[in-house]
């Protein structure tokens, strides 16, 4: 339990200091009084708009209300398209969360079959094959696998139309279906790092006292490793499958460039190079919860599985 | 050379010398020789495919591909090492001193460690470089910075477990000042660790600089890297010429598999 509320209060505080941070930040890149109004802005409707917007207010107080109203669930207007954040970002995020659940649950049930496997016929050519190929697979970014399975099943063989996205809301079957080559491409290299890293943990435990233990009871090497090494060997896995759900969110936002998919990520990137402030700073905090709230999760299962850790 | 090779015999370390010595080749010889001038357009080979006179064929400019990817390859292995020479540097410092001091200093400096390492350094990057602006340096701070936490963490788990050993004892006992302990005693045995950090740094500064630019903030418009050219290639796939994408990111591939392999082989030599 003091553990949980050690784990938290980091996590609060990083989130606070981050979200500060990120938010005295774009005060430097300028004023958006300039960018809603554009160059022909008289100083008297410029002020009148500072005062509307509350930026005639130190730092400080600013970013007190605007923590505040976040978390009321009022993230602000858009300066671009002066509608609610809120209603931008729901779509989209769902979109997002979408494609980082189904790399994520593709990486699980690819990873963990094939490792064991591999460990399984430890040293057979098969376990060789396994193990070259996702040394190879690990070093290949997600954005070279996206344009690959681009040209191959975009261009060459006219499975799917690179750009042709259906919203969930219009199509959920068609829209599955766009999502499948994109979170292939999240998480292919994730399936190479899971399988190695389980391979590698499972037979480690393999060599411990209490698998020999197993072998004098009466139990095979298959036995022994299905009922004791592998739920040993998935402890450490599970922490880093969790920090990975983390990094296959960032890697959504190059990944959804490449395969024209209107997410969070994209819609990060065009919020930026047009300084729609109020957008980015609400995706950034949304982006920076998830990714804490994921790492607290792989915590917790941590702890579940082996209370030890953390005394 | 030879000695390094018997000292690090495996499979890992052997292929990945022999692909990162090649594209390390290719990128020298490209800074002095390329086949075409890379900038240079010929009106009369647009959106050639790959042939023996065009490697990898020509872009819509009638640019040759193979001579600009040596060019841009050249800037984002420049890149990559700046920003690991930097974050080495600063994470070396920062661990050794934490590391062989302990204490308060050593719980504050490792949980910021811990703050910018639970966020993908891609996202922060982004954002920063987003108030930045776009720029070759602001690229090289930005990451040099963001990798310090992995070079420190390194150096001060393995700073902590030196500081415990006998020889150590010895020597302060003999009366040699903490500085001299550090540079002359521990930072040479904390190297082998130090080794592989670098060859991985090396393999993740490549992967940022390559997804920044491709993102569009990276490198500025009018400066080359792979990651630029991807972003300039993507529009190419659906047209036609998908060569270029392919090649760019072919070469992305081979250097970051070149310096992972390589990092994984120092690695295993550590384990024994």
């Amino acid at each position: 339990m003091n553990f949980i509320l050690k784990k938290l209060t980091t996590m609060i505080i990083t989130l606070l200091v981050l979200s500060f941070l990120s938010f005295a930040a774009f005060e430097m890149v300028g004023d958006p009084v300039a960018t809603i109004l554009g160059t022909n802005a008289t100083p008297e409707a410029a002020a009148e708009l500072r005062a509307e917007l509350g930026l005639d207010r130190p730092l400080p107080v600013r970013y007190g209300s605007w923590l505040v109203d976040f978390f009321r669930g009022d993230w602000g207007e858009s300066y671009i398209y002066h509608i609610p954040v809120r209603d931008m970002i729901h779509e989209k995020f769902v979109i997002t969360v979408t494609l980082t659940l189904m790399g994520f649950f593709l990486a699980v049930l690819m990873a963990i079959p094939i490792g064991l496997y591999s460990a399984r016929r430890e040293g057979q050519w098969i376990d060789r094959a396994i193990t070259v190929l996702s040394q190879i697979l690990m070093a290949i970014p997600p954005f070279f696998v996206a344009i690959l399975l681009t040209i191959f099943f975009g261009l060459l063989l006219k499975i799917f139309t690179p750009g042709t996205f259906v919203s969930y809301q219009d199509n959920l079957g068609k829209f599955v279906g766009y999502m499948i080559f994109p979170a292939i491409s999240i998480a292919l290299p994730r399936i190479a790092m899971t399988v190695k890293m389980l391979r590698t943990t499972v037979l480690g435990e393999m060599q411990k006292d209490y698998i020999r233990t197993a072998y004098s009871r009466g139990h095979s090497r298959q036995t022994a490793l299905k009922q004791h090494a592998f739920k040993n060997g998935l402890l450490p896995v599970i922490t880093f499958l969790a920090a990975n759900m983390a990094e296959m969110l960032a890697g959504c936002i190059v990944i959804e460039q490449i395969f024209s998919v209107p997410g969070i990520g994209r819609l990060l990137m065009t919020s930026i190079s047009s300084r729609d402030i109020p957008t980015v700073e609400a995706i950034v905090m949304i982006l920076a919860l998830w990714v804490m709230i994921v790492h607290f999760i792989g915590e917790l299962l941590n702890d579940a599985v082996d209370p030890r850790l953390h005394g | 050379m030879k000695k390094l090779f018997e000292k690090h015999n495996n499979w890992f370390f052997r292929a990945g010398f022999v692909i990162t010595a090649f594209m390390l080749l290719m990128i020298l010889i490209g800074q002095f020789w390329t086949p075409y001038e890379p900038s240079a357009m010929d009106a009369s080979a647009k959106g050639l495919a790959p042939s023996l006179s065009h490697l990898f064929g020509t872009d819509k400019f009638g640019r040759d591909i193979f001579s600009r990817v040596m060019e841009g390859a050249g800037s984002t292995l420049l890149i990559a090492f700046f920003v690991v020479l930097i974050g080495a540097s600063a994470g070396v410092l920062i661990g050794a001193v934490t590391g062989y001091c302990g204490g308060i200093v050593d719980e504050i400096l490792m949980r910021i460690c811990d703050g910018i390492t639970a966020f993908p350094s891609v996202m922060l990057a982004l954002i920063i470089i987003a108030v930045l602006g776009p720029g070759k340096w602001n690229v090289i701070w930005v990451l040099a910075i963001l990798f310090i936490p992995s070079f420190a963490r390194v150096v001060r788990t393995e700073f902590s477990r030196i500081k415990k050993q006998n020889y150590i004892s010895l020597a302060k006992l003999q009366g040699v000042g903490p500085l001299r302990i550090i540079i002359r005693h521990m930072l040479p045995n904390a190297f082998p660790v130090l080794l592989p950090a670098i060859s991985i740094g090396f393999n993740n500064a490549v992967l940022a600089e390559a997804s920044m630019s491709f993102l569009g903030v990276g490198v500025s418009v009018n400066e080359v890297s792979l990651g630029r050219m991807l972003n300039d290639s993507q529009n190419y796939i659906l047209r036609g010429l998908p060569w270029y994408a392919l090649f760019v990111g072919l070469t992305i591939a081979l250097l970051i598999l070149g310096f992972s392999l390589l990092g994984e082989g120092l690695q295993k030599n550590n384990e024994g």
